[in-house]
């Protein structure tokens, strides 16, 4: 088994588990184990099949993209951690104060 | 120094040796009044950043003559080329690496300002240590380091970079301080609500330490105001914004002045902290290429944050921040490093840099600025 660490914004998704356990050799197989069990996670870091493009995947630290990807083997005590980018502080608050507006963007967490 | 050299570039060693030989160039110190005045190299005139245009037929009669810009480590001075050619000066180059290449030879130097009886006083602590001492000490007097953002991630850093007694400290916020602020914003206090954060921010760093010049933007960062505000001489951004599209803006934006982030972001109980230096290591772009969808991303004002977490990722982005300055230790600089503030544990992956990256890879894609908000999928009205 594979302790996969899950970010906060995902942790609705895994019904508020920050390291569930998964079984499989391969990083597909990981995650596919994984998201049988909480589907709604494989809506949020899926997209076209693979995997979404805001989501990183890292394996003994490193980012399975500059690997072999999904088919990147996980050995037995590794580490996974799925990271999303993390804005900081309030991103509707320009969304609807400045619309059209074309690169007017906030500043200041 | 390794950093490659470019055409409109010459290492200190052959700077040097030019000035010293016949016929030698008219070596010009683009530099601020501040840093001039901490060390200077000797025979150079004076000719800040700002004042080409106006003043360079005055400081070099002789568009003939050749000319060498320095700054502190050789961005600025590149940066200006273009416009001393422009004014009919072709035959300039810039000193790679400055002033502080030229220190690291052992070169000769002279100072208008020592470090006085009160700044010895006051940075006795870093006196002590040998990697910063009176040299470090005054390079961070003169050093100059932009904050976007006045807000969590912003207060500490500011406190500490300005009680190290960085010379010279930029804060971009347009906002004022509302009371859901106090909880982690420690530039600000309760007397101060209502009032502008970049104006709170100014006189707590400046009562804090009046060595300190604290330069305020009462603006938000737009992709109209980020090339005037980033060429005022910043050496360091520390990125504490609370959204994405002024990340990607910033990003951007850094990556084409060649300028180093600090970045930092949280989110409840965790966070994010690493450094962005434009073509040594990789791009925000290239750690994450697209930002979630909104529906994705909440904000801290809508999850929430623990109020000490941007105290710890502000910190460590003020620790990477002295450390660039300094050019001691190793930065993080394609090291992302995690914290997980109820576990108590960090973490830390590798960031490569992408070669197909659209802002810094081998054939960049997007060149100018692009609409950020509907980059990160925010509807518009």
């Amino acid at each position: 088994m594979t302790v996969v660490r899950i970010p906060p914004t995902l942790r609705e998704q895994t019904q508020g588990q920050a390291t569930p356990e998964a079984r499989g050799t391969n990083v597909r197989e990981l995650l596919d184990d994984l998201t049988s069990r909480f589907p709604a996670l494989r809506e949020r870091i899926y997209e076209d099949g693979g995997l979404a493009s805001f989501v990183n995947v890292y394996v003994g630290g490193e980012d399975v993209r500059t690997r072999e990807g999904l088919e990147t083997p996980v050995a037995e005590g590794d580490t996974v951690i799925l990271l999303p980018a993390m804005a900081g502080g309030r991103l509707a608050s320009f969304a609807g104060e400045r619309p059209g507006n074309r690169g007017d963007v906030g500043s200041g967490s | 120094m390794a950093t490659p050299v470019g055409t409109s570039e010459v290492r200190a060693e052959e700077a040097r040796e030019r000035l010293e030989g016949s016929d030698a160039p008219l070596l010009i110190d683009v530099r601020t009044d501040r840093e001039r005045r901490v060390a200077s190299i000797p025979g150079s005139v004076h000719l800040p950043m700002n004042e080409v245009g106006a003043r360079l037929a005055e400081v070099a009669p002789d568009p003939n003559r050749p000319i060498i810009t320095f700054c502190a480590t050789g961005a600025r001075s590149l940066r200006i080329l273009p416009t001393f050619a422009a004014l009919g000066y072709e035959d300039a180059v810039s000193m790679s690496g400055g002033i502080v290449a030229w220190q690291a030879l052992g070169y000769p130097t002279e100072s208008a300002t020592a470090l006085d009886e009160e700044k010895l006083a006051r940075y006795s602590r870093h006196l002590l240590i040998p990697e910063v001492g009176a040299e470090g000490q005054q390079r961070l007097l003169q050093t100059s380091i932009l904050l976007i953002g006045a807000g969590g991630l912003g207060s500490p850093a500011a406190l500490y970079l300005a009680a190290a007694g960085v010379g010279r400290i930029g804060i971009v916020d347009d906002d004022r301080v509302d009371a859901s602020n106090l909880q982690r914003q420690v530039l600000h206090s309760t007397e101060e609500l209502g009032e502008s954060k970049a104006e709170s921010a100014r006189r707590t760093l400046e009562d804090l330490n009046p060595d300190v010049t604290v330069v305020t933007y009462e603006e938000r960062l737009t992709s109209e105001n980020v090339d005037r505000i980033l060429s005022e001489g910043w050496e360091l951004v520390v990125d504490g914004a609370d959204n994405f599209p002024t990340r990607y803006l910033l990003n951007d934006a850094s990556v084409w002045h060649r300028i180093p982030v600090v970045h930092g972001s949280i989110y409840r109980f965790e966070g994010q902290v690493t450094v962005f230096k434009p073509f040594e290591g990789p791009c925000y772009r290239c750690l994450f290429p697209q930002p979630p969808p909104p529906e994705l991303a909440p904000s801290c004002a809508e999850g929430g944050v623990l109020g000490v977490l941007p105290g710890v990722i502000g910190s460590l982005q003020a620790n990477e921040a002295l450390k660039l300055s300094l050019e001691i230790g190793e930065p993080l600089i394609g090291r992302l490093m995690l914290f997980d503030a109820l576990a108590a544990r960090f973490d830390e992956v590798a960031v490569r840099r992408d070669p197909n990256c659209p802002v810094c890879g081998e054939h960049p894609t997007i060149t100018d600025y692009i609409d950020y908000v509907e980059f990160c999928g925010i509807p518009g009205s």
